[in-house]
C-alpha cells in the first residue's frame, strides 16, 4: 500500500515548501497582473491628445465667454467686466464655499476671483454634480432664474447654479465649486491650459 | 475557524457539488503512476489556452478590426499602450507554442496508443480541438493585416473558390465581398474573438470530461482499472491526481514558462518563424511579396497542397492538392480504427510500427521545412515523396500493425 | 528515450539537404549597438534631416525619443522641424497620392522597416547607390535595382560609379561582378560614411521596436525569478513523490 493512503497531514518540510511556493506563486500572479492593469491606463496617444492647449485670448472682449477643448472637456475662459466682478462680493453669503476652501482649484486660483488675473476666469465647464455642462447666463434677473440672479452659470440637467467665479450656490444638487484647471500665462495674450508652468508642459 | 469553514462548505455542498467535484476530479481521481515526460503537454495546453484568452481580451481592447486601421492599431499596441508589446508578444508567441504543445500531445497519443479503445471518442474530441485551433490560428493571423496576413488568407480563400460549381458563390459568401477585404477582416475578427474561443473552451471541457470518464492512458498502454485493491477499489497502479500530479504539473509549467518567456523577452520573432518579417509590411492588395510561406505550424500541409502537380481522373491538380491537404489533417481522426495491433504502446509494438512512426515524423519535418521554401523542381519532388510517406503511415497501418511482431504487455505498469 | 534521440539526430541532418538557392547579393553586417545612446542620437539627427522629409515614421511619437537619452526640449529644439508638438507622431506633410506622383511609388513608412528588411539589408542598401543615367532619378542601387529613391546622402558619401567585371566563379563558369568606385568624393571619408549609416540603421532598428531595451531588461528579471521558482517547485515535486517511489 502506498503512503498516500495513510491520509497523513503534510510534514513540516512539505508545509514549508507549500508556503514558499505559494508565496512565490503569489508574487508571480502580481507580476503577471501588473502589465495587464497598466495597459488600461491612458496610452501615449491619450496623453498626447491630453497635452496642454495654447489659447490666444487677445480677441476676448470683456463680458465674452470663450470655449476651449482640453482632454475632451470644455474649458471656459470668461473675461469679466468690473460690474461682473462686483457681483462676487455680494454673493458671498449665497454660495456654499465663498473662500474656495475645498481643493477645486490650484493654489494660485484660491482667491476672491478664483483666477490668476482678476478679470479672466479659467474654469472647467463641467457641473460638479453629474457632469453636465452648465449654460452661461449673463442676463440679470431673468424670469426663470428669479429676481436675485446676478449672472452666472446654470446647469439645465438638475438645476445647479454657479456664480461668475464658478462658486456653487447653497442648496443646489452640485456639492462643490467648478474646477479650475491648471493654467498659466505664457505672455499677456497667450494662455496655456493644462500645465502650471511653461516647463511642466 | 475551521468549524465555521466546514459549515460553510456544508452549506455550499447542499446546493452545489463542490466537495464531490473536487474529490472526483482531483483528490480521488486516480491517474497511472508511471506518467513520463510526454504527459506534461495536456496541462500545458490548458495553460496556453488561458494565456491566449487573457491576452486576447486585452488585445481586443485596443485592436481595430478595420482594414485601414488594423495594422496601425497593432503598432499602437506595440508602442503607445503601456506593456502592450508584452501582451502582444505573449499572444503571438502563445499561438505558436499552442501548436508546439498540441503537436507533442498528439505525438504522445500516437506513441502510446492513447487513441485506442476505450478512448476513441476522447481522441475524436481532441481532433475537434485541433481543427478549431487551426481555424483560430488562421483567423488570428489575418488580423494584423500585414502582407503575410493578406496573401496567406488570399491563398486559403482561393482554395474555397476552387471547389467545383459552388466555389465562387461560397467564397463570396464567406468573404462578404468579391475579394478579400475589410468585410472579411471584420467577420474573421468576430470568429476569432467570439465564435471559435467559445467553441474551443467547450471542446476542451468535454475533452477533460471524457478523459476523466475513461481515465488516463499511460506509457505502458495498459488499463490501470483492470487491477484494483479488493477493499478500497482503488487501482493499484493509480495515484491521486492531487497532490501528486498537481505538484508535478506545476513543475512542468515552470519549465515551460522558462522557454516561453525566453522567447517572449529575447527572441519574439523567433527568427521569422513566429512573427514573419514580411508581416511588418502593411497589406498591399496590388503586390504579392516575393516569397510567401505560411507560419511554421501550417507548412507541412501547405507542402502537400503544392505537391500535386498533375491532373488525375479528370480532376484538376489544384483540387487534388486541396483534397490532400484536408485529408492530411482529417486522417488523424481514423487512427483508432486503423491501428490493428494487439498492444497499444510503442514499448511493446514491433519494428514495423517503430519504423513507420519514425518515417512519419521525418516526413512531417521535411514537409514542414519544404513549406517554408520557394518551390523548385527538386523540392516539389521531395514534397511528393514525403507526402506519399506521410499518407502511407496511415493507409498501410491496418496491414503493418497487424503483422508486426509485438511483445506481451505487462499486467502492472513499469517504471 | 534512446529512440527519440535517434530521431532527433536524423531530423537535424534534414535541413542540410537543400541549401542551394540562387546567387543573391551578400549583405554587409550592420554594426548594431542598441545600447549606444550617442549613436542612436546621431542616427535620430540623420533620420530627421534626410529621411523624414519624404518618409514618415507614423507610429513613432517624437517624445518617445526620451528612450535614447534626449529631453523633451532637446527633441523640440533639435529634431522637430514641422512645428508639431512633442507628443505627436513622426508624419510627413506629403500625402501618399502626391508622393506616388512624384516618385512613382509612395515612399514607405519607416516605423517598422528594420523589422521587415532587417538591419543588414538597410546597412548595405544605403551604401550601394551609384550613378546611372538610364534611370529617372539618375541613381541606381546594387542591392535594389531600379529603386525609385534617389541617393539622398550623396553629398556625404560622394558619387559612386559601377564597373562590371567577369571572373571565374570557381566552378568553371563565369560570374559577373559589379564593383563600386568613388568617382567624386563626398564630405565624409568611406569609414566616416559607413559609421554615419551605421548610426542611422541603429536608430531605425530602435524605431522598429522602441520597447526592445525594456523587453530585454524585464526579461532578465523574469528569468531569474522563474529559476528560483523552478528550484522550489522541483523540491516540492520531489518531496511529494517520495511517497510513490
Amino acid at each position: 500500500m502506498a503512503d498516500f493512503e495513510k491520509k497523513q497531514e503534510p510534514n513540516s518540510r512539505r508545509r514549508f515548501l507549500i508556503a514558499a511556493t505559494s508565496v512565490a506563486g503569489g508574487i508571480a500572479s502580481i507580476g503577471v497582473a501588473t502589465p495587464f492593469v497598466m495597459s488600461m491606463l491612458p496610452s501615449e496617444r491619450a496623453k498626447a491628445a491630453g497635452a496642454p492647449v495654447e489659447v490666444n485670448i487677445s480677441k476676448l472682449e470683456p463680458g465674452m465667454l470663450l470655449l476651449v477643448e482640453w482632454r475632451g472637456k470644455v474649458v471656459w475662459i470668461l473675461n469679466r467686466t468690473p460690474e461682473m466682478l462686483a457681483t462676487l462680493k455680494k454673493l458671498d453669503s449665497e454660495v456654499a464655499d465663498p473662500t474656495s476652501k475645498k481643493p477645486q482649484q490650484p493654489q494660485y486660483a484660491q482667491n476672491a476671483t478664483r483666477s490668476i488675473k482678476p478679470a479672466l476666469l479659467v474654469v472647467e465647464g463641467v457641473c460638479t454634480h453629474l457632469g453636465c455642462s452648465p449654460v452661461y447666463r449673463k442676463d440679470i434677473a431673468p424670469a426663470d432664474l428669479g429676481a436675485d440672479w446676478l449672472g452666472g452659470f446654470f446647469c439645465p440637467c438638475h438645476g445647479s447654479k454657479f456664480d461668475l467665479a464658478g462658486r456653487v450656490y447653497k442648496s443646489v444638487p452640485a456639492p462643490t465649486n467648478l474646477v479650475v484647471p491648471p493654467h498659466t500665462y505664457l505672455s499677456d495674450n497667450q494662455l496655456l491650459i493644462g500645465a502650471d508652468s511653461k516647463e511642466a508642459a | 475557524m475551521s468549524k465555521r469553514l466546514a459549515s460553510m462548505a456544508d452549506w455550499i455542498d447542499a446546493r452545489f457539488p463542490m466537495t464531490s467535484t473536487w474529490k472526483a476530479h482531483l483528490t480521488e481521481y486516480y491517474a497511472p503512476k508511471n506518467f513520463n515526460f510526454w504527459y506534461y503537454f495536456g496541462s500545458l495546453a490548458v495553460l496556453v489556452l488561458v494565456n491566449q484568452l487573457l491576452t486576447g481580451i486585452f488585445l481586443t481592447m485596443n485592436y481595430k478590426p478595420d482594414a485601414s486601421m488594423a495594422f496601425a492599431s497593432v503598432e499602437y499596441i506595440m508602442r503607445d499602450v503601456d506593456f502592450g508589446w508584452l501582451i502582444r508578444y505573449m499572444h503571438s508567441t502563445g499561438a505558436s507554442m499552442f501548436f508546439v504543445v498540441v503537436y507533442l500531445h498528439m505525438f504522445r497519443g500516437m506513441m502510446y496508443g492513447s487513441y485506442r479503445k476505450p478512448r476513441e471518442l476522447l481522441w475524436l474530441i481532441g481532433m475537434g480541438i485541433f481543427f478549431v485551433l487551426m481555424m483560430l490560428a488562421f483567423t488570428g493571423y489575418i488580423l494584423p493585416w500585414g502582407q503575410m496576413s493578406y496573401w496567406g488568407a488570399q491563398v486559403i480563400v482561393s482554395m474555397i473558390g476552387a471547389i467545383p460549381v459552388i466555389g465562387e458563390t461560397l467564397s463570396n459568401w464567406i468573404l462578404g465581398d468579391f475579394m478579400l477585404s475589410d468585410a472579411a477582416l471584420n467577420r474573421f475578427f468576430a470568429y476569432h474573438v467570439v465564435t471559435l474561443p467559445v467553441l474551443l473552451v467547450a471542446l476542451v471541457f468535454i475533452h477533460i470530461v471524457a478523459l476523466h470518464e475513461v481515465g488516463s492512458s499511460n506509457p505502458d498502454g495498459i488499463e490501470i482499472k483492470a487491477i484494483k485493491d479488493p477493499v478500497t477499489h482503488i487501482p493499484l497502479d493509480g495515484i491521486p491526481f492531487h497532490p501528486y500530479y498537481t505538484v508535478k504539473d506545476i513543475f512542468g509549467v515552470v519549465v515551460f514558462l522558462i522557454i516561453f518567456c525566453g522567447i517572449i523577452f529575447f527572441m519574439p520573432e523567433m527568427g521569422g518563424y513566429f512573427l514573419e518579417y514580411n508581416n511588418f509590411i502593411p497589406a498591399n492588395t496590388l503586390q504579392t511579396p516575393d516569397h510567401i510561406a505560411p507560419v511554421w505550424y501550417f507548412t507541412p500541409y501547405y507542402s502537400m497542397l503544392r505537391a500535386v502537380t498533375v491532373n488525375f481522373l479528370w480532376v484538376d491538380a489544384k483540387i487534388w492538392g486541396i483534397v490532400l491537404m484536408g485529408g492530411s489533417v482529417a486522417i488523424f481522426a481514423l487512427l483508432p480504427w486503423l491501428d490493428r495491433s494487439p498492444v497499444k504502446s510503442i514499448r511493446y509494438k514491433g519494428p514495423y510500427f517503430k519504423i513507420a512512426l519514425t518515417l512519419f515524423v521525418i516526413s512531417v519535418f521535411v514537409l514542414g521545412w519544404l513549406g517554408t521554401q520557394s518551390p523548385t523542381p527538386l523540392y516539389t519532388l521531395l514534397a511528393q515523396i514525403f507526402t506519399v510517406i506521410y499518407f502511407a503511415f496511415f493507409v498501410l497501418m491496418p496491414w503493418y500493425s497487424k503483422i508486426d511482431k509485438t511483445r506481451p504487455e505487462p499486467t502492472r505498469v513499469t517504471g | 528515450m534512446r529512440k527519440i534521440k535517434y530521431i532527433l539526430c536524423i531530423l537535424c541532418l534534414v535541413p542540410l539537404v537543400g541549401f542551394a538557392s540562387g546567387p543573391e547579393m551578400k549583405l554587409d553586417r550592420a554594426p548594431i549597438r542598441p545600447n549606444d545612446k550617442l549613436s542612436l542620437q546621431r542616427g535620430a539627427h540623420a533620420f530627421v534631416n534626410y529621411c523624414l522629409t519624404c518618409h514618415s515614421a507614423e507610429y513613432m511619437r517624437y517624445n518617445r525619443l526620451r528612450d535614447i537619452g534626449l529631453s523633451e526640449s532637446q527633441i523640440r529644439d533639435n529634431l522637430i522641424f514641422t512645428g508639431q508638438k512633442v507628443g505627436e507622431l513622426m508624419t510627413v506633410a506629403m500625402t501618399k497620392k502626391e508622393a506616388s506622383q512624384w516618385f512613382g511609388v509612395a515612399p514607405p513608412d519607416l516605423s517598422v522597416i528594420a523589422r521587415s528588411r532587417g538591419p543588414d539589408w538597410l546597412y548595405t542598401y544605403l551604401r550601394k547607390f551609384y550613378r546611372d543615367e538610364s534611370t529617372a532619378t539618375g541613381w541606381n542601387n546594387l542591392l535594389f535595382d531600379k529603386v525609385a529613391m534617389p541617393h539622398v546622402l550623396f553629398e556625404l558619401q560622394g558619387v559612386q560609379s559601377v564597373t562590371v567585371k567577369t571572373a571565374d566563379d570557381g566552378h568553371g563558369g563565369e560570374q559577373e561582378i559589379k564593383e563600386l568606385e568613388v568617382e567624386k568624393p563626398g564630405t565624409l571619408s568611406k569609414a566616416e560614411y559607413d559609421s554615419y549609416v551605421a548610426d542611422l540603421v541603429n536608430f531605425l532598428v530602435y524605431v522598429g521596436e522602441p520597447a526592445a531595451a525594456k523587453r530585454v531588461q524585464l526579461g532578465i528579471i523574469v528569468m531569474l525569478f522563474l529559476f528560483v521558482l523552478l528550484g522550489l517547485t522541483y523540491a516540492l515535486k520531489k518531496e511529494y513523490w517520495k511517497d510513490i517511489h
